[in-house]
């Protein structure tokens, strides 16, 4: 190897073009190594390293952060809205719930007034049908009472008369008042 | 790479295998053919060029309208943002986030470059030792100047172990200092090596695709080959930050 490059160094020398090329414009070895190419490398490097460097600290970097935040505060504002969101639906659940249990209360409150009107109006009913049943047996009461007193009083008249009867048929003048004494006190004994 | 020569050489003889594997790293002058001077415009400074239009569409065009629902450029951009983000917070801790902006830099830049440098007939800059060793000594000499400044000469602690056993200290003392100053070589040669290794194995895969025979063969592995060399392009970034990351939390704490 050593002597083949050897060889192609000399014709490179002789020229003026570049001390790493040889005559058909080829690499010798590695380009890498070339020393005389080092300083223009580096020179350029430097600058381009500067300016990418200011390109990134001035405006690139800046603004990409300044991006980053501002949707991380967005994020974070969403998020607190949603969880505002949130209580504001659970409020409404809750308003909802009791809502629906007031309605209930009150369903209940006029299920129980109705029962307790028709529970009073079913006692004024069975009042008066009392009423009326208290009437109507007093009056039978009485009825009954009356055909009894009739009963004893036609007994006493059939008693009487008979008595009279009697006594007409044993040939003696009926005293009627005698007899009604005696009836009367016959009854009672 | 003599075979690479000799493959030259039987190129311009005429036939046979051509083979320039190495020919996409030279540094070329962009106007004419004059020499390489420090500040020559060459295709490291049109390639740099276009990796620093690329990261300005990327983080400063595509967030110009600072949308709370972000577009696709945007959602890439807060990725990025928010990936190097974590990993500065994660690895150098809380007091590390002040040197955000400049790991993001690095990052930017080497996973811009490396991507750019996939597009064929590109220009690898990261590929180059002297791209990848000037940034492994920044990083190199800002975390040493950094850790002196803030913890004095008890930044040497770095190095003493104290958990360890007395008499292996002096020992892991040495070895700790030796894979300090190592840090910056290999910093650098992972990614230029990584970088280099992947297209110049394309290379020469496209070199075996002007046999007919082997040509679908080939054309498959440049395939494969280069799915592969995007995974690296994104790993050797992320690997290139987070080492920087891990150099800086070892400024700020270098109590282990």
């Amino acid at each position: 190897m050593a002597t083949e490059t050897t060889g192609h160094v000399e014709p490179v020398d002789l020229e003026a073009a570049g001390s790493c090329v040889d005559a058909h414009g080829g690499a010798i070895g590695m380009p890498q190594l070339c020393f005389d190419w080092f300083p223009n490398q580096m020179f350029w490097l430097v600058v381009t390293l500067v300016v990418i460097f200011l390109i990134l600290s001035r405006v690139a970097l800046p603004r990409i952060a300044a991006i980053l935040s501002e949707r991380q505060g967005t994020i974070s504002n969403d998020i607190a809205a949603a969880e505002d969101l949130k209580a504001r639906a659970v409020e409404a659940e809750k308003a909802y719930e009791k809502a629906l249990a007031d309605a209930r209360a009150e369903a209940q409150r006029i299920i129980g007034e109705a029962r307790a009107e028709i529970q009073a109006d079913l006692n004024d009913a069975i009042a008066q049908a009392d009423a009326e049943i208290a009437a109507r047996s007093a009056e039978s009461e009485k009825a009954i009472s009356e055909i009894r007193a009739g009963a004893l009083e036609a007994v006493r008249e059939v008693a009487a008369e008979t008595a009279a009867a009697l006594v007409a048929a044993l040939g003696n003048t009926p005293d009627s008042a005698a007899i009604a004494a005696a009836v009367d006190s016959r009854l009672k004994g | 790479m003599a075979s690479e020569a000799t493959g030259a050489d039987q190129a311009a003889e005429g036939g046979g295998l051509v083979f320039h594997p190495m020919d996409q790293f030279i540094v070329k002058p962009l106007f004419g053919d004059g020499p390489v001077a420090w500040y020559t415009p060459t295709n490291v400074t049109l390639w740099m060029g276009i990796a620093v239009l690329a990261i300005l569409a990327l983080l400063v065009l595509s967030t110009s309208k600072r949308a709370i629902v972000p577009s696709r450029g945007q959602s890439v951009a807060e990725l990025a943002y928010g990936f190097v983000y974590k990993m500065v917070e994660d690895v150098a801790g809380k007091d590390g986030i002040k040197y955000f902006p400049y790991i993001m830099t690095l990052f930017m830049f080497i996973v811009v470059a490396n991507f750019l440098g996939l597009i064929p007939m590109s220009f690898t800059t990261t590929s180059h030792l002297a791209v990848t060793v000037v940034m492994a000594l920044a990083v190199f000499f800002t975390v040493t100047i950094l850790g002196f400044y803030l913890h004095g000469l008890s930044f040497i602690k770095l190095f003493w172990i104290s958990a360890a056993p007395l008499p292996l200290r002096p020992v892991l003392a040495l070895i700790e200092v030796i894979s300090y100053f190592v840090r910056p070589v290999s910093h650098s040669i992972r990614l230029m090596g990584n970088m280099m290794a992947g297209h110049a194995v394309i290379k020469v895969f496209a070199g075996f695709a002007a046999v007919l025979a082997i040509a679908p063969v080939s054309v498959l592995a440049i395939t494969a080959i280069y799915a592969l060399e995007v995974l690296v392009s994104f790993i050797q970034a992320y690997v290139f930050a987070i080492l920087t990351c891990v150099y800086l939390k070892d400024a700020l704490h270098p109590h282990h």
